[in-house]
């Protein structure tokens, strides 16, 4: 075996589902990933939850879902919007298709403390 | 209009090669490859073929005068060449919808495949493609809950799943099995397997693992925040046995349980397959002993027939090999009978191995699952090929890590959404590997590791298939 390595130690995380284990996204790459929603034709929505209740089948809807929406910039206007009113909720953006009543995409964007 | 009765011995071909019959939207039509004795002419054989898997035997008999044989016989309407092979041909054969008992698996392959394969006339079968009619897989269960409902229960969205089978195979305590399962769970996978052969052996009582596996699976959710779940080995000697393992899973609060639906026959998966329905309870399918059946060329059953059966029987997620790798070859066909598991039509195409237009209504979709000597270098093409609703499982790549099994799970974590992360931004994932897998890897060591063990993999960029002659 050519590399050899000393063994390392893994430290367990609590994550949040899908790119929970990625390093925090950047503007223009949460940008990127709203992009792709919009592009797919899903519709956005944004869901909010106290960070103790992270693994409910249900967090709170932000307002209702943004059938339709097109314009990232409102989308990012809402996730902002959904932040300031709840500064200590987790906030996720979530990518909704009504053809498989699925979700396409779902991805935390502002973690709660 | 009466017949009278004609004792003797009829060439098949006279009453069941019928090249004008349009098959009806309620038939059950089947290709397969014949392969024939020496001298016995096409239309013959493929006429035999279909007597032999419908209402047909060597003679006339006076009691087929009691019945009309025309409403209920199974006829060849066609007759193909297959491309690059002289000595075979493809017969198309139609089955009247009445010859099968409703949402019976068993019953159609029993009737279609269970005389005919050892006919003299023949030295070779292969049954290639079944088409379903839409009025047979509306009396069939088929999978219990499905992809998306699978989705909703497990929380996980936006990606392909994440899996590992635990090894080595055989020869652990319960307790040091769930220790292998906590470690991968609690280093970000999904999903840890029983290996097929798992049942309950000497050194391993299947109650025993059951418990040690609840625990491991309780412990790593509260610590890493999302759900988890370790496909259960159900698979059992007797149905009794099954299902009383299958209680236990769900009284231990499990979210999965697995079957081998060749072992363990189409009668138990169905009847598995309606009580996970009935009790909440995921179905993870495993296909041990399937290349006994589909592996050889000319003979045997194509592995989309037994996909697509067991779509109708019922199963959550079901194994369908790599692509990459060693089975670089296949890339085509495996794509062709992925699409008959998830998705809710399939057009003809022979460039994919589908002979039929298959339509699968409401039917819900099964996950693909790649299994099978795959590591983090294979993610960028294992995301491209099999997308989302799919379940890549790493076993050696898992465990094999220098770091462990969690270290392990956690590179695979990583790398996954690196690549889905990548593709959603509109990046050529197949194209930039090396990059969006060495980006990734300088934030987490456990990555930079495992990519550094099992560098020697070569990739290219631009797959080229091999001209798939066959099909």
């Amino acid at each position: 075996m050519p590399f050899q390595s000393t063994v390392g130690d893994y430290k367990t995380v609590a994550t949040l589902e899908t790119f929970g284990f990625l390093p925090p996204m950047t503007q223009d790459e949460i940008y990127d990933q709203i992009a792709y929603i919009i592009a797919q034709g899903w519709s956005p929505l944004i869901e909010h939850v106290h960070p103790s209740n992270s693994m409910a089948t249900y967090w709170s809807y932000w307002k209702l879902p943004f059938f339709g929406e097109k314009d990232l910039n409102v989308v990012v206007n809402e996730l902002e919007g959904c932040h300031r009113a709840y500064p200590d909720h987790h906030v996720r953006i979530v990518g909704y298709d009504a053809y498989t009543q699925s979700q396409g995409a779902c991805f935390v964007v502002f973690e709660g403390r | 209009m009466s017949k009278k009765y004609d004792a003797g011995v009829k060439e098949y071909r006279d009453t069941y090669w019928t090249p004008d019959y349009v098959p009806l939207d309620t038939d059950l039509l089947a290709c397969f490859k014949c392969t024939g004795q020496e001298g016995v002419p096409k239309e013959e054989v493929a006429a035999a073929v279909a007597a032999e898997s419908s209402t047909g035997t060597w003679s006339t008999v006076w009691s087929e005068l009691l019945t009309d044989l025309d409403f209920y016989k199974g006829r060849c309407y066609r007759i193909e060449d297959v491309p690059g092979d002289k000595e075979s041909f493809y017969a198309f054969i139609a089955y009247p919808l009445d010859l099968f008992e409703e949402g019976s698996i068993t019953n159609v392959l029993t009737s279609l495949v269970g005389n005919v394969f050892g006919f003299k006339a023949l030295r070779h079968l292969r049954l290639e493609d079944l088409r379903f009619p839409i009025a047979f897989i509306k009396t069939c269960y088929g999978p219990p809950n499905g992809i998306c409902v699978e989705r909703d229960r497990m929380n996980k969205y936006g990606r392909p799943l994440l899996g590992c089978t635990i090894k080595p195979k055989l020869g652990l305590s319960g307790k040091n099995y769930g220790r292998v399962v906590y470690e991968c769970l609690r280093g970000g996978l999904d999903f840890t397997k029983d290996d097929e052969n798992i049942n309950s052996q000497p050194f391993q009582r299947w109650q025993n693992r059951f418990e040690f596996v609840a625990d491991a699976i309780k412990l790593s959710e509260q610590e890493t925040g999302e759900r988890k779940g370790h496909y259960l080995n159900v698979t059992a000697n007797t149905p009794e046995e099954m299902y009383e393992r299958a209680e236990f899973a769900k009284e231990l609060g499990m979210p999965i349980i697995m079957h081998d639906f060749i072992t363990g026959g189409f009668t138990a998966n169905t009847g598995l397959s309606k009580w996970c329905r009935k009790n909440g309870m995921l179905l993870h399918i495993h296909r041990a002993m399937h290349a006994v059946i589909d592996r050889h060329p000319k003979h045997g059953i194509h592995f989309r027939v037994l996909a697509k059966c067991l779509r109708l029987s019922g199963g959550d997620q079901l194994h369908t090999g790599t692509v990459v790798g060693k089975l670089e070859g296949d890339r085509q066909t495996t794509l062709g009978y992925i699409d008959q598991l998830r998705e809710s039509f399939v057009p003809e195409d022979r460039s994919r191995g589908n002979f039929f237009d298959q339509d699968w209504g409401s039917m819900p979709g099964v996950f693909a699952v790649a299994s099978g000597g795959i590591h983090v270098w294979h993610m960028p093409a294992l995301v491209a090929i099999f997308g989302d609703d799919s379940v890549l499982q790493f076993g050696g790549g898992t465990h094999g890590h220098p770091w462990g099994s969690a270290a392990g799970a956690a590179a695979n974590r990583v790398a996954l959404e690196a690549c889905v992360k990548a593709r959603n931004a509109g990046r050529e994932i197949e194209k930039e590997s090396r990059d969006i897998l060495m980006e990734a890897g300088k934030h987490s060591p456990e990555l930079a590791i495992a990519l550094e063990t099992w560098k020697e993999i070569k990739f290219e960029f631009d797959t080229v298939d091999k001209l798939d002659v066959q099909n």
